[in-house]
């Protein structure tokens, strides 16, 4: 009886009508936001001035001679890096850890989540504490130990300084970044291991395959799909923080820390030259979308295997 | 206060008996079960570079935790006088919880983020439950299509965006006021729970839905009673995560709103509970420890169930 079927027995149609609100909303709140965002960079506008004069590539120009503009865009690039491969390093052993069965479990994974379940702004000011000028408690066990101190290995002053000197900030800033993103990797790492079809892994025990064997031989092939999507992931929300460096260094000491998130926000907002806050953001996008097309190309590369 | 101060003034005494206690009490556990062997001997020597490697991780996770607990009960005294910062010197007080609590905006903080969260996972359930569904189900080709733009967007950094939003948010009207954060927030929200309630639906299996067309209902009426129901574990964890994505933002929250009372706790806490370059630094721990501590928790619940919404999502339905 095709004349009394009920429209929403179309699954044409309820598909679309379903789909509509939430896409129409996105390309609202993301798509004109970004095409607003590409007019501000050829614009001259300001926090006072609302008026959008075309002024061409002047912004983009103007922040790529920039030389502060060059190092913010050349340490964006280095913190991320550099992180990456110790987030990836220690993901690898945190997810081989967490799928198996072991006494305290369900504990150590509690503690173990706690630097990426806790809000970014809020586990920065225990860091802001943990490496303080004067009351650090890492300096004090340095201290105590004989690393600090009259006499001491690292140095005869009582305190590191980590936030103050250039290469303390900067390899605090890369430590406190791993420390947070490590279990965001970890976990999606995890969710591939435990999507390895369980008959492979048989298979393999029947065959004596021991553990190493199995680890480098079955499992980590098999999850080199994922370790790229979680590398480019962390990867991608790393280039876009500046929570991290906002809350510890506010860019310092001089430009050391700055990245691009926290730079387009001072220039843009605190500076109020809105157009060139947008022109400096946009410097990030070419880079992301490589990123994004890399991760979406191996994840349907993974899908076809 | 007088067993709190106990434990505090004992803290790092009951953390090694505790850990002593959960090893030994293991170790009687298997003795008692296969005997005391050398074979058993073995096991647990073999077993314990494991645990090591496990606890060393463990520590490095939580040290700041750890610091910002037992500095929550430091008096002024003990914490700026000759820094020692792992233990008591002086009698631990909860003063500094009472100033939090009362002296400061934080109540106004939590009060701001529950709102603007409840909001956003509202707006966000009800535009992304269907729309989820569309793509795991009823949408072909072009579903996917719109399901990876979707995952593109969320890729999209606030730090990108945070610019024109703001001049936005201004137009509107709504500078200053959580409303302008319930807005925005869906940006990253609808993205997430869509790419993770795709998964969840994938899960159900299709002959249910079959079974509830054969008998009467239309597609509507089989996603309402037969796939909302069944996938009500996965709808839950969406929600846990969707509120704490919106506990963790921090730039639209930093730049559309600078009025104290209306902040949210990612943004309201470091700006507030800091006046220039005077620290309080008691409240300040304080502060975040007890968001972070519901956080995890929530995490730590709900973890199982986001590893299997992500694989499920990731793959083809």
């Amino acid at each position: 009886m095709p004349s009394l079927r009920h429209p929403f027995d179309n699954q044409r149609l309820v598909g679309t009508l379903f789909l509509a609100p939430a896409l129409l909303y996105i390309v609202l709140i993301v798509g004109f936001p970004f095409l607003l965002a590409i007019a501000f960079g050829f614009s001259d506008v300001t926090v006072g001035n609302t008026e959008l004069n075309f002024v061409g590539l002047r912004n983009f120009e103007a922040v790529w001679d920039n030389a502060i503009f060059r190092q913010v865009f050349e340490t964006t690039i280095r913190f991320t890096l550099i992180s990456q491969v110790f987030i990836l390093l220690f993901a690898n052993i945190l997810a081989i850890i967490f799928t198996q069965d072991f006494t305290g479990k369900w504990f150590a994974r509690f503690i173990f989540i706690l630097p990426w379940a806790t809000p970014v702004s809020l586990a920065m000011i225990g860091w802001l504490w943990m490496l303080d000028t004067k009351y650090s408690p890492i300096d004090y066990l340095l201290l105590q130990t004989g690393f600090l101190g009259r006499g001491g290995i690292l140095s005869d002053d009582r305190n590191l300084f980590w936030l103050a000197s250039p290469d303390l900030a900067q390899i605090s800033v890369i430590f406190v970044q791993v420390w947070r993103m490590t279990p965001l990797a970890t976990v999606i790492l995890m969710a591939g291991l435990s999507s390895i079809p369980t008959d492979i892994l048989d298979q393999a025990e029947v065959d004596g395959s021991r553990f190493m064997r199995t680890l480098l031989l079955i499992k980590l092939p098999l999850i080199l799909p994922i370790m790229v999507i979680a590398l480019l992931f962390s990867m991608i929300t790393m280039f876009g923080d500046m929570t991290v460096v906002y809350v510890l260094t506010r860019g310092g000491p001089v430009d050391y820390t700055r990245v691009l998130g926290l730079y387009s926000f001072q220039v843009g907002i605190e500076g109020g030259n809105l157009a060139q806050g947008a022109a400096i953001s946009l410097f990030a996008f070419p880079l992301l979308l490589a990123m994004a097309i890399f991760m979406l190309r191996t994840a349907s590369r993974a899908e076809v295997r | 206060m007088g067993v709190l101060s106990w434990i505090l003034t004992n803290f790092w005494a009951l953390l090694v008996v505790a850990l002593a206690g959960v090893v030994g009490s293991r170790i009687a556990w298997r003795v008692r079960k296969y005997g005391a062997t050398r074979e058993e001997f073995s096991y647990v020597l073999r077993r314990s570079p494991f645990y090591l490697v496990v606890l060393t991780f463990c520590f490095f996770a939580i040290a700041p935790f750890l610091i910002m607990f037992l500095h929550t009960f430091k008096t002024d005294g003990d914490l700026y006088r000759r820094p020692q910062p792992f233990v008591f010197r002086q009698e631990p007080t909860i003063e500094h919880l009472d100033a939090l609590f009362n002296n400061t905006a934080y109540l106004d903080f939590i009060r701001n983020s529950i709102v603007v969260g409840v909001a956003v996972v509202i707006i966000t359930l009800v535009l992304s439950l269907p729309a989820a569904y569309a793509l795991a189900r009823l949408t072909g080709r072009w579903g996917e299509r719109a399901g990876i733009l979707m995952f593109l967007v969320y890729l999209v950094p606030p730090t990108l965006l945070f610019i024109p939003m703001f001049r936005i948010v201004v137009l509107l009207g709504l500078k200053d006021s959580p409303m302008s954060l319930i807005v925005v927030y869906p940006s990253f929200t609808v993205p997430f729970s869509m790419w993770l309630l795709q998964g969840f639906f994938k899960a159900v299996p299709p002959e249910l839905e079959e079974a509830a067309l054969v008998d009467g209902y239309n597609r509507v009426g089989a996603f309402l009673r037969v796939v909302l129901p069944l996938s009500l574990p996965g709808i839950i964890s969406t929600v846990v995560f969707t509120f704490t994505l919106t506990l963790h933002e921090f730039i639209y929250g930093l730049v559309f709103i600078a009025n104290t009372s209306q902040r949210t706790l990612s943004v309201g806490v470091p700006t507030e509970l800091i006046l220039g370059d005077v620290y309080f630094w008691q409240p300040l721990l304080a502060a975040a420890l007890i968001i972070a501590i519901p956080v995890g928790l929530a995490y730590n619940l709900f973890l199982d169930s986001l590893v299997q919404g992500f694989t499920m999502g990731a793959v083809k339905g």
